[in-house]
């Protein structure tokens, strides 16, 4: 970038995560003038920088960006690039791996986190879009002192996962689903859970997990 | 499929709308709109189309929320489906587009996806999405259109050289609703109604909605006119959840006693854009709503169709579709 004179950052009280964003951006602010290494930097324009000259040569390997974000009760520094996903982030630089990457395309849900309390789809999230926003991977939902979370010990006893692989993503769906509606019926149970596939197909050993996680024995089901 | 990085790309976070209208001014064609990016991703993943920069608008609360304004209500457009689904004003007047956003693709994906997104989504035409120079591509041939194309998906009416169809399940509810677009941009606010918002091919085979570079859709406009109607909304697809309409219905119905004095019935995945029956809206003025007036409705609904190898099965779904809505499931 041939100078970085001309930012103007723009701010307005409509701000969602106001005070968050805006400590960040000064922060990275101070810090791009600290270490002088903004030069060319495409990944600079993250944060609102509205007013910057918006043509500038972007450089391979250009720098990555420090920002905080909320993981679990913890706010972690890391670097993210602007088109990273939180999968990736998540993954391969918190060294959170619980959370799974299958198809990378919102199409199976073993990525699924809770982001406020609500399921996304890692793999189809902006880091950069939730910063300042509670982040809960399954890695967040054992119990203080490392004991299983509620719906994983459900899932255990009704012997849910079959390989396992989409079981990450299913605890996190179930999760959220109790917050949301703590003793669902089995079909809403179905319904919230429709964003989750499971290649070995354990559908049903998953619902009698939830059934049993909230107490809905009624709607255990262990026919054939 | 890779899991790699998307390519590289400059991102901008403007906070208000004024910000985000000057980078898309600035920006222009360079400047990918990004709400959720449920549709966008795919596309840059799989580098079927590339970007410079991206205009990230999540973090804009005024284009977000339900609000009661002068003669109906406004949603921002970068609500969330799921807030659409669940919103107890929606689901007392408008019933019908909360029941259309709780039909589309997944709980994760409607708890990000916006519903400006969803109205701007690009076709799925896979010939398409996979990349090939195909017309809508800028290219000069149609891939789904040729005697081995697989067109199961694509359109029986309003085709012109290209044969895809409006994906979106949130457009019919709305152009059903009689709803408007209000879009913004350096040059100001224009209001669109949704029955104009989306062009098919023959006006401009490159996109689906008339929104140019620069422009940002900021809300939508329902006026008060259906509020509390008789609704219907039903969408076929080969799976309950995560999959595009094979055909979908969205209808609202007026009654004076037991007659319909008026309706609005649209059409989805049948055409480029949502597809409006007006003439069987004027055909049942007057009639009874049941089965008899419905069997009429779907004979009139049809006509017109052209099919292509693989979709002949969207006619008598379609014809039933509108049945149904008629005499009520
Ligand atoms: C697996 C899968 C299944 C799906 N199933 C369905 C389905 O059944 N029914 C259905 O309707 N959809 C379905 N979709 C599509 C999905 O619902 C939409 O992609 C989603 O709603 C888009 O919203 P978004 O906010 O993520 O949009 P984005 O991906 O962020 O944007 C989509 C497009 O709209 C443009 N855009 C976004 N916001 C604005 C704005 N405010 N102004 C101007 N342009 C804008 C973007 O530039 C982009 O071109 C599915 C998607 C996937 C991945
Ligand atoms: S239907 Fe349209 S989008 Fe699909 S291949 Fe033909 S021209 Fe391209
Ligand atoms: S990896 Fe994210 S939905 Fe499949
Ligand atoms: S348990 Fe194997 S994919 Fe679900």
């Amino acid at each position: 970038m041939a100078d970085f004179k001309g930012i103007q950052v723009v701010e307005t009280s409509e701000l969602r995560e106001g005070e968050a964003r805006r400590v960040s951006r000064r922060e990275f602010i101070k810090r791009v003038i600290a270490s002088g290494a903004v030069a060319s930097s495409a990944s600079f324009m993250v944060g609102g920088l509205a007013a910057c000259t918006p043509r500038r040569a972007a450089v391979a390997g250009s720098v990555e960006r420090l920002i905080s974000l909320n993981v679990n009760g913890q706010v972690r520094r890391v670097d993210v690039l602007p088109q990273e996903t939180l999968a990736m982030t998540l993954r391969y630089k918190l060294g959170l791996t619980g959370t799974k990457l299958s198809c990378d395309r919102a199409e199976c849900g073993a990525c699924t986190v809770m982001i406020d309390d609500v399921t996304h789809y890692s793999c189809s999230t902006l880091t950069h879009a939730v910063r300042a926003r509670k982040v809960v991977t399954i890695e967040g939902l054992r119990g203080p002192n490392g004991e299983l979370h509620p719906v994983q010990q459900a899932f255990v006893e009704e012997l849910s996962p079959q390989c396992g692989f989409c079981t990450p993503g299913q605890v996190v769906a179930a999760v959220a689903l109790l917050k949301k509606n703590p003793k669902p019926t089995r079909e809403e149970a179905r319904h919230a859970m429709s964003g989750n596939l499971c290649r070995c197909a354990a559908y049903d050993n998953y619902l009698n997990g939830i059934m049993r996680a909230c107490g809905n024995l009624a709607e255990i089901s262990h026919g054939v | 499929m890779a899991k790699d990085m998307m390519p590289h790309f400059d991102l901008y976070q403007p906070d208000s709308v004024e910000a985000a209208v000057d980078l898309a001014a600035r920006l222009g064609s360079d400047g990918w709109l990004l709400a959720a990016g449920q549709d966008s991703y795919d596309w840059l993943k799989n580098r079927t189309k590339r970007t410079e920069a991206v205009i990230e608008l999540t973090g804009i609360a005024a284009l977000k929320g339900v609000r009661e304004v002068a003669g109906g209500i406004e949603i921002g457009a970068l609500t969330t489906l799921t807030e659409i689904e669940e919103h107890p004003l929606l689901r007392e007047k408008f019933l019908l587009l909360s029941l259309a956003a709780g039909r589309v693709a997944s709980p994760q994906i409607r708890n990000a996806g916006t519903l400006g997104g969803n109205l701007c989504q690009d076709t799925r035409c896979w010939y398409y999405r996979y990349g090939v120079d195909c017309y809508r591509a800028g290219g000069n041939m149609c891939y789904a259109d040729t005697p081995e194309g697989q067109n199961r998906e694509h359109a029986i009416f309003g085709a012109s050289r290209c044969v895809a169809v409006q994906p979106s399940d949130t457009a019919n509810a709305v152009v059903a609703l009689d709803g408007s677009m209000v879009i913004r941009s350096a040059k100001g606010e224009r209001v669109v109604p949704a029955s104009e918002f989306f062009v098919g091919p023959a006006l401009n085979i490159r996109r689906m909605t008339v929104l140019e570079p620069g422009e940002i859709l900021t809300a939508v406009r329902i006026p008060s006119t259906w509020a509390g109607a008789k609704f219907y909304f039903e969408k076929i697809a080969d799976r309950a959840a995560w999959d595009f309409a094979l055909v979908s219905i969205a209808a609202a119905f007026k009654m004076d006693g037991d007659r319909i004095s008026d309706s609005r019935l649209v059409v989805g995945a049948v055409e480029c854009v949502p597809h409006r029956l007006t003439a069987v809206e004027s055909a049942i003025k007057g009639s009874a709503k049941n089965e008899e007036t419905g069997t009429r409705a779907g004979k009139l609904a049809i006509e017109g169709a052209t099919t292509l190898n693989f979709n002949q099965f969207k006619i008598p779904l379609m014809e039933n579709l509108v049945r149904r809505a008629i005499r009520g499931a």
